[in-house]
This record gives structure tokens, sequence and C-alpha cells, in this order.
């Protein structure tokens, strides 16, 4: 769907397709990146990293690289070792946790292919890279661990000292006696072992940091690609330099993607920060794709083993899951909280299911690490539902949109409290009103038809649905926080706006855009909210000094919690300008409107005070109030009382040539509910590429170790990326369900495109296979998959 | 392993083909470069590192393409790009432009060669499998002069040739052929061939090369659609695999799509 872009006016601009203000910038080149950065005397670090999954260090012997012309010096583990290891900022709630945590350079040992042991620094980037080769590691390497469920078995090494049978936590939701009795009573019972296989991120800029260090100050300034610039400076200071917070200012220029990888706190971070002061001059780093691929985080990568139990009319009655999470070799930042809070959590889907558990084992292996990738536990969630649902309903013999309609939470039961959200309750929902539009725009009966006589052909098509909620807007910070689901500080979002002398406004927040459009965001809102028109209005992001402290973009929170606190200081400022400008009119404050940027006495609109007016009349503060005080300005720290829940139906129309076994993806409609839509563009941006990987993971991408650990899918000539070929039309529409959350009734869209889609996709393919008896084949599906499937299955008729 | 940057090298850019042969005769550890995009992803990953490259670029008279009696002649410095575009090699040897169009994507069609491409010897490229099947023939010159070489005498091994030290691709002779048909299935990250069956059609009878199946394209002949598979499965043994894709699997899509090229090749005779 083709939206029409429109030119910016002072009117209301919520809900409406502004151009991004961002693009001239990045369309021609001028965008300033981290690779951009030049600093007076700027040196090159490149990072000495591991051959082996798992290995001793013995000794590192740097004397040959430092001799090479270029280097200015080399550095190893032990030079840190007044440096803490890095924190885990969110561990399992209410469990144990296991922590195993990274140092800036691994000292004696190293548990993935990829970690650091040791840096250099030096005059260029090749001589950097040069030098890398002249350093003398005596490895001594250890049993790698790479198999998931052979990780926890007895008898299998151990990578962690304090993580017996590699498992990191042991977390469980719901209740297992009830569910464990539901299913035995249950008239039909489907179990099914499912792969949510490891992806790799992949955003189009890799990581990398730059740092200064002034001495007589003992301030630090880290440049960083980073989505959540104050997280990284507190994390940093108070955890591992041991410094006060104020003695770190970190920035991030124009980022270039991160879908979550850009969210931790790295070795390398950490390591650049530290060498800006060792070194005494400006150091920079930036990852090569290889590096990216190895030592940035992966995403998903679970085993799951589901049980489904319902009534022969298609009730669910039970749902078990119990999975394998693998967290790698080492912990990120956040790891233990993505497959617990926000995977396990939400299994109830869009469905009621009175009787829900699950369990999480988060696991070690000697693999790259795992933590948030787009969706973060939401897509592991909506697959393992979808799945089972589909499974349901192939056993049953029922149409699966007839199943899922059937268990559907129905409208009036909202806010509906699925039991194992830990006090929290899905705000609101239609979800038959986005599913039955979705079905009208792929035209289902008709497809049907279609499938049938193809099917008489020899020919394969088929149909797959997902009807999926997310739980996004993180979060009500005593929910989210260590006493509840144990994240290590808060999840409420700052903004602060200003209104200048001459009635231009500035507004800084703690979200941190990296390619969400923010500042175009939150200019509609500023802008229809004072009055202003937009191009008076700027939003100034990506640096510790001079915005407030928040804790970033990510969880799709960004509108839901960022966008509502800029709302807030907003009504705040209007107040303080109705006030004003009620002084300004000499009338008595309850006879004065503040509308459309303007504060008049009610009824004689032509004496109004314009907020330009009122901003210069604040600043110059001659005549104010009484107790007023001078400037228009207001800072919101806004806490979110509860997650939002967007929610729609995907569908996707297939063909598999049976022969070959390729799948080709023919059709692919997304009905998707956001709540309210501040810029229609911005959204269909996000849907389109949340689709695109979501059906990525479930046809063309995976992440895959040898035996050893080394990870094989190490450059883009192996990973599959797809491109926009490979992709039809995507045909997206919404329905606007508002969420009585938050003011503005937003819900959030980053997120959703990939947590729907991919079992959209598998769901299709299954459909169309079967009649050949074939119910589940595990992700990507390959062509040699889907053929082994298809031969499998014949093979045994 | 985690390098961006070639180790250092030196850098010749001669002007005559002599000055090329001599350079790369003389010093074991030079190597030609031409379009680059095999070769300096290598040298960035630091798996090759030649110590001196000698850049065919500026070597006249390389890069065209000319009528040659029934067939035609492509330059070894003929952009892939070049030679699916071009007029001559549309009307005489369609398969070849087609073949050519569907090597990677635009960027590296500007710039890879065909004799770049037959020089080095992917077993994922897609012009050995296509010369093979198409007779074609491949001329080289080195320090003892000028020599052919039958394409299906051309590769050798996994990035092998019959080329020997010092000898560099000038040109290669492609046969005016109707009836023919290239089909691949494209490694969806690379879009290398994982499998690519040439046929071509003479006489009513069908003569085929698979590619990415063995390593080096293999040849064979066929009577009929029908007996295709068959025969394909049969000519191929020591069938290569890797994550994507398995041996047995190449196998199988070969003998599948040796059925469509062989149909699709007919119908064009």
């Amino acid at each position: 769907m083709a939206t029409d872009v429109t030119e910016a006016k002072t009117t209301n601009l919520i809900g409406e397709p502004v151009k991004r203000v961002e693009d001239p910038r990045l369309f021609t080149g001028s965008a300033q990146y981290l690779d951009d950065l030049r600093l007076h005397g700027m040196a090159h670090v490149a990072i000495l990293r591991s051959p082996y999954a798992h290995a001793r260090i013995d000794r590192i012997d740097t004397a040959r690289a430092r001799g090479l012309p270029g280097v200015i010096e080399v550095f190893t583990g032990a030079d840190f070792e007044d440096l803490n290891p890095l924190p885990c900022a969110w561990q399992a709630g209410g469990v144990e946790n296991f922590v195993a945590t990274p140092r800036a350079l691994e000292i004696d040992r190293v548990t993935f292919t990829g970690a650091g042991v040791a840096a250099v620094v030096a005059e260029t980037k090749t001589a950097a890279e040069d030098a890398l080769e002249l350093i003398d590691v005596d490895w001594v390497p250890l049993d790698p661990v790479v198999d998931l469920e052979a990780a926890i078995e007895d008898g299998t090494t151990q990578i962690h000292e304090n993580a017996a049978s590699n498992i990191c936590m042991d977390w469980h939701t719901g209740d297992a006696e009830a569910t464990e009795q539901a299913l035995a009573e249950a008239e039909v019972v489907v179990e099914q072992r499912i792969v949510n296989q490891r992806l790799i991120p992949t955003p189009m800029e890799t990581r990398g940091a730059a740092a200064t260090y002034e001495p007589s100050s003992g301030e630090y300034t880290v440049w960083l690609s980073s989505q959540c610039p104050h997280i990284m400076r507190l994390l940093m200071t108070a955890f591992v330099f041991g410094i006060p917070e104020t003695k770190m200012r970190c920035r991030a220029l124009q980022m270039g993607g991160g879908f979550g990888t850009k969210i931790f706190l790295y070795p390398e971070y950490v390591l650049v920060a530290a060498l800006a002061k060792k070194v005494g001059r400006p150091v920079t780093w930036i990852e090569t794709r290889r590096e990216n691929y190895t030592a940035t985080t992966h995403g998903r990568d679970h085993i799951s083993y589901l049980r489904i139990g319902a009534k022969r009319d298609g009730t669910i009655t039970a749902l078990d899951v119990k999975t394998l999470a693998n967290l790698g070799g080492i912990l990120s930042t956040v790891a233990p909280g993505i497959p617990t809070t926000l995977y396990g959590r939400m299994l109830s889907g869009a469905y009621r299911i009175p009787n829900i558990h699950c369990q999480v084992l988060g696991v070690y292996t000697n693999t790259g690490m795992v933590d948030a990738y787009r969706g973060a536990g939401r897509p592991e969630a909506t697959y393992a539902v979808e799945r089972a649902v589909d499974l349901l309903a192939r056993e049953l013999d029922r149409d699966p949109v007839e199943v899922r309609r059937k268990n559907f939470i129905p409208p009036d039961a909202f806010p509906y409290d699925p039991k194992i959200l830990a006090g929290l309750s899905y705000d609101t929902g239609d979800y038959e009103k986005a599913l039955d539009r979705a079905l009208e725009i792929v035209d289902y009966e008709g497809f049907r038809k279609e499938q049938a006589d193809a099917r008489k052909e020899g020919r394969h098509l088929g149909i797959g649905f997902s009807t999926y909620v997310e739980m996004c807007g993180v979060a009500p910070s005593a929910w989210i926080g260590t006493v509840g689901q144990g994240w290590g500080a808060s999840m409420w979002e700052s903004a602060n706006i200003r209104v200048h002398l001459t009635g231009k406004v500035v507004v800084t927040t703690g979200s941190q855009s990296h390619g969400q459009g923010h500042e175009t965001t939150l200019s509609q809102i500023v802008a229809s909210e004072l009055g202003v028109p937009i191009e008076d209005v700027t939003v100034e992001l990506g640096d510790t000094l001079g915005t407030p402290f928040g804790y970033g973009t990510y969880g799709s929170r960004s509108a839901a919690v960022g966008a509502v606190a800029t709302y807030k200081s907003a009504q705040r400022i209007k107040e303080k300008a109705r006030r004003i400008g009620a002084h300004m009119l000499e009338a008595d404050i309850e006879d004065v409107e503040f509308e459309d940027g303007r504060a008049y006495v009610k009824g004689a609109p032509d004496t109004a005070k314009t907020i330009q007016e009122i901003a210069g009349a604040a600043a110059l503060a001659y005549d104010l109030p009484e107790g007023e005080e001078a400037f228009l300005d207001d800072t919101t720290y806004y806490d979110p009382p509860n997650c939002t829940f967007p929610f729609g139906t995907h569908i996707a129309v297939v063909e598999v040539d049976a022969e070959t076994g390729q799948v080709t993806l023919k059709r692919y409609v997304a009905v998707d509910d956001v709540g309210k839509v501040i810029n229609p563009l911005i959204v269909d941006g996000q849907v389109h590429g949340g689709i695109a990987q979501g059906v990525a993971q479930a046809m063309w991408e995976t992440a895959e170790y040898d035996d050893q650990g080394q990870l094989i899918t190490s450059s883009l000539m192996d990973y599959a990326i797809p491109k926009a070929s490979f992709f039809p039309a995507f045909e997206v529409e919404r329905t606007e369900t508002p969420t009585d959350v938050n003011p503005l009734g937003v819900k959030g869209a980053g997120e959703t495109g990939t947590i729907a889609s991919t079992p959209t996709i598998v769901n299709a393919v299954t459909d169309a296979l079967s009649p050949l008896g074939i119910r589940h084949i595990d992700m990507p599906l390959t062509p040699e998959r889907v053929w082994r499937a298809i031969a499998d299955a014949k093979g045994g008729e | 392993m985690y390098t961006m940057r070639p180790a250092g090298f030196e850098y010749h850019r001669p002007e005559s083909l002599d000055e090329a042969v001599s350079l790369l005769a003389q010093d074991g550890d030079a190597r030609p470069i031409a379009g680059g995009h095999s070769l300096l992803p290598m040298m960035k990953l630091r798996l090759a590192t030649p110590g001196t490259l000698v850049d065919l670029g500026r070597i006249p008279g390389l890069d065209r393409i000319e009528r040659d009696g029934d067939g035609v002649r492509i330059g070894a410095l003929t952009t892939h790009d070049t030679v699916a575009t071009s007029r001559d090699v549309n009307s005489t040897c369609p398969v070849l432009s087609e073949a050519a169009g569907g090597i990677g994507d635009q960027q590296v069609r500007n710039r890879g060669t065909i004799g770049g491409s037959v020089a080095h010897a992917d077993p994922g490229a897609d012009y050995p499998t296509v010369l093979t099947a198409l007779g074609a023939t491949i001329t080289v010159t080195g320090p003892n002069g000028e020599r052919e070489i039958a394409a299906g005498d051309f590769f050798t091994g996994i990035f092998e040739t019959a080329l020997e030290p010092g000898e560099i691709v000038t040109s290669v002779f492609v046969p005016a052929t109707k009836g023919a048909a290239y089909v691949k299935h494209g490694h969806p990250a690379s879009g290398y061939a994982v499998v690519g069956v040439a046929a071509v059609v003479e006489d009513g009878k069908g003569r085929l090369a698979i590619g990415g199946v063995t390593g080096t394209p293999v040849d064979a002949e066929v009577d009929s659609i029908e007996s295709a598979s068959e025969t394909v499965a049969s000519a191929l043994s020591g069938a290569i695999g890797d994550t994507y894709a398995s041996g047995e699997y190449r196998t199988h899509l070969a003998t599948v799509l040796a059925s469509r090229a062989l149909t699709t090749a007919f119908e064009r005779a």
C-alpha cells in the first residue's frame, strides 16, 4: 500500500505521512557515522581474536608485534586486570543465575571463537592488522561444547566453573501441575520438537567505538554506535571502571541500524575507553563484517518441546513448553532476560489458554553470545504458539483459521490477564477484526479453491497464518526491575522540551534513534501539540551531555514510552504558556485557552498571544506571573503503567516445487494493529523491514557452527540475508485499536513484522505439503530440507 | 582471519601483453588481476597474499568482441555485463548472454571479466559450465607463446586450470549455438551456482555440462529428455556438499535441472 506524502503544515500532524527529516542527509551522504569521525592524533585499534571456541591461554608474546613500524603499543588482558568484568544487567527474575561475563580482553580462557585476547594500537588500520599476525599466543585448546541439547547432559565439559551442566538459569512460569493434569485429561494432545535457529542480526553499520581521555579532569569521551548511550555510561563507569558516572560522556553519531545488537555493553567499548587513557591519544575501532559476525551478539537459538492439549472441538485446554535457550559462550548484557520475561511470558499468544506452563533452561555453549534481536523473545514465543495451534488444527483436521478464532481472547475480555505475565494484562485488542480484514484481502475462500485445483494438477500451493500479539513499550519499572523481572534498573523514559526566546523548539530525550525516524515523529507530536511549524522543532539525540538520562531504544518503546514522555512535557509547556499568556492578556486564567499555538480569551480569538510571543516573554522574564519561573522548559520522566500489546494477522501464500524443494513466496498480507499511528510512512517502513527479517528466518538465514565451534556462516557470502527481489510486494494494512495505557493511544510498531512473519511461512509450507502427510519442517526451509521432507514422507508410504 | 586490509604487495600495470607475461613469468609470487572481484576479497581476508599484482586492465585489444566465422570471439577482459548485453553474443550464442546476465549482481557484472572467471575456475561459477557444454575454445598466451585449449580440457579441478605458470587467458571462442539453455540454482547468499546445468542440442542430440556438483564441470551426452535424469545421475560421482546443500541433494537437483535445461534447449533448437 502506497501512502501519499504530506507537506508539513502547522496543524495536527499526528497520523500524517510526513516525510522524514533525517532522509536528506542520509541520501546525500552527509550524515556522520562513527567511521567518519576524525580526531586529531587518532590512533587505530585492531583486536586479536581467538581462533578456538574453547581454549586456555598459557602465554602471549607481543614483542614482534611491538616492533612493527607504525605500532604504538600492544596490550593483553593482563593490562586491564584492574577493570571489573562487564556486568550482566538482566538476570532472569526470581531464580538463581550462574553468571559469567566477559572482560575487556580475556586473560586466561576464551569460551567462543572471536573472543578478544590482545589489542594493537597503531598509526594506521593497516599497521594494526599487520601487527595482529605478529602476536604469538600459546593456546591450549579445550573440548568445545557446541550442541545445545548435549551441553546439559552428564559428562559434557563444563564451560564455566560456576555453571553446573552448563546451565545459567532454570526458570519457570505458569502452573506445572495444573498443566500436566490438563494435558493428561485432554481429548487430544499434539507434541512437537521445534528449533528456532540462531540468527546473525547484520545491521548495515557494524559496531565501533572511539574514545579520548582528558588526564587533568579524569574524563572520558566515548563515541559508540549504541542504542542507549546513558546505559553505556552508567555500566562502564559504575560497574567496570569504578569511577563517578559523571566522568564519562557517551555519544552516538548517525547509526546504521542495530536490531538490538547495539543495546549491549561489549568488551571492545571498555577496551577502547581504557586504551585512550593508557595510550594518551584518541583511539578508534570499527568492526570488520567478520568480527561483527563472530563477536557481536546473535539472536534466537532455542530448541523447544511443545505439548498442546485440546478438546476435539478445537478448544485449547493446555500448553506446555520446555525450552533450551542457547546463551552462547559467555553472557551478553541482558541475555537471561530475553528467553524468560520476553519469551516465556508471552506463550499465551492471542488465545485464552486456561493452563500454561513454560520451563526455560539458559545454556552455555562455546558459541557466540546470544541476546536480544528484533523482537527479542516474542518472535520465539509467537513461533512456538502459532506452530502449536497449526499442528493442533492439522491433528483435528480443522481449518487453522477457525481453530484460531475459536480460541481468541474476545474484545470484551480486555484487559486480559493470561496468568503468566506476572501481574500485567494485555491492554486492548480486537483480534477478529484484523483476521477478517486479512482474510478478505487474500480472498481466503478463493484461495482454497485455487489450492484444490492446483493439487489436481500436481502443484503445491499453501497458505499460512500468524495471528500474533506482542508485548512492547517496555516497561513499568517496578514490574521489570530487580524487584520483579530482574532487569537491573528501570524502564521509564525521559523527554525535555524547551521553547527558546525566538520561539524555536528543542526536544531532547533518552530515546536513541538508530533508523526509526524519531527526529520526525517527535517533531510531529511537539509541533502538533505546541502549534508550531514542524520546521521550528529540532530533536537532539545521542549525547549524554545534553539529553536527560533515559533507557534508550529497543523493545519498541520509543513511541509508547519515549513519545509519551515528550507528549506529557508538551502538555505542561502548554499549561505554562496558558498561564503566561493569560498574564500577558491581563485576563483570568479560567478565561484563557491555549490551542493551536495561541493563548486567547475564550470567545475572543483575535486577542491571542502566540506561543512565540509567550516564549519570548518567558525568556526575558520582564513581567511574569507571581511565582512563575522564566523560560518555557519542561522535563518528564514517564514510567508507563503497563506494557502495550500490538496484534494482527499475517498471511503468506507459497508454492512449493516438489521436485527441487524450492519454496516461492507468492503473496504476503499483513494487517497490524499498533494502536494510534503517528507517522504511517514510518510504520509501513518498520513493518516491511520486520517482515523481511522474519521471512528470512523461515526461508534463508541460519547461523551455523561446526563441531569445533567455528562459525561456518561467517560472511555475507554464506549467510543469506535476502535481497528485495526475493519478495513479492507486501500487502500491508492496519486496524487501529487505541490503547488506554497512554494518552497518545500508541502501542509500538518496530518489531511486529519480525514477530508475526516467521510462523506464517512455515505454516504455509506445511499447508502446501499436507497432502503428503508432512506436519513440520524445521527452519530455514531450504530447498534441500523441503525436498528431504517430501522424500521421507513418500518413503514412508 | 578478521582482517579487512590486504597484506602489502607490489603493483604493476603493464601496457602490453608481452610485458604482462614477462612480469608473471619472472615472479612466481605474482598474480594477474582483471576485475578483481574474486581475488580482492580473498586478499582482504588474507586468504591470498600475492607479493605482486599484475593489473591487466591497460593491455589493449583484450576487451573486443568479434564475429569469427560462425561463432564469436570474446576478449578476456570483456565484462559480464558486456557479454550479457552484446548484440553479437546475443545473436550467435544467446545462452552465453543469459548466463552472463545471471552472474552475481550488476556491480559484479560491471567489473568481472570472462577471462578472470575462466582462469579462477570457481566450482560455483557459471562460465566454466556453459563453455564446456558449448564446446568453446580458450586461447592463452604465455612465455612459450600462444595456444588454444578446449573448454572440456581447461577446467581440471577446484580453482585449478590447464594454465601453465605465466600464462594469461586472452580470449574465448564460442561457436554459434541456438538450441541451448542454462539453468542454475543460485546460493541465496552468494548467488554462486549450487548446481548449474548447461544443455546444448544439436542434430536432435543433447550435450550437458553440470557444474557445482563435483567441483569441475562434468559433461554427458543425452539422447532424450526422458533419459537425462538417469544419465546425469550416473555421470556424477563424488558429489561435494556443504552446509547449504549436500552432495546427495546436488546430484538430485542436477537431474531435475538437466531435464528442465534440456527441454528448453530442445524448444530453442
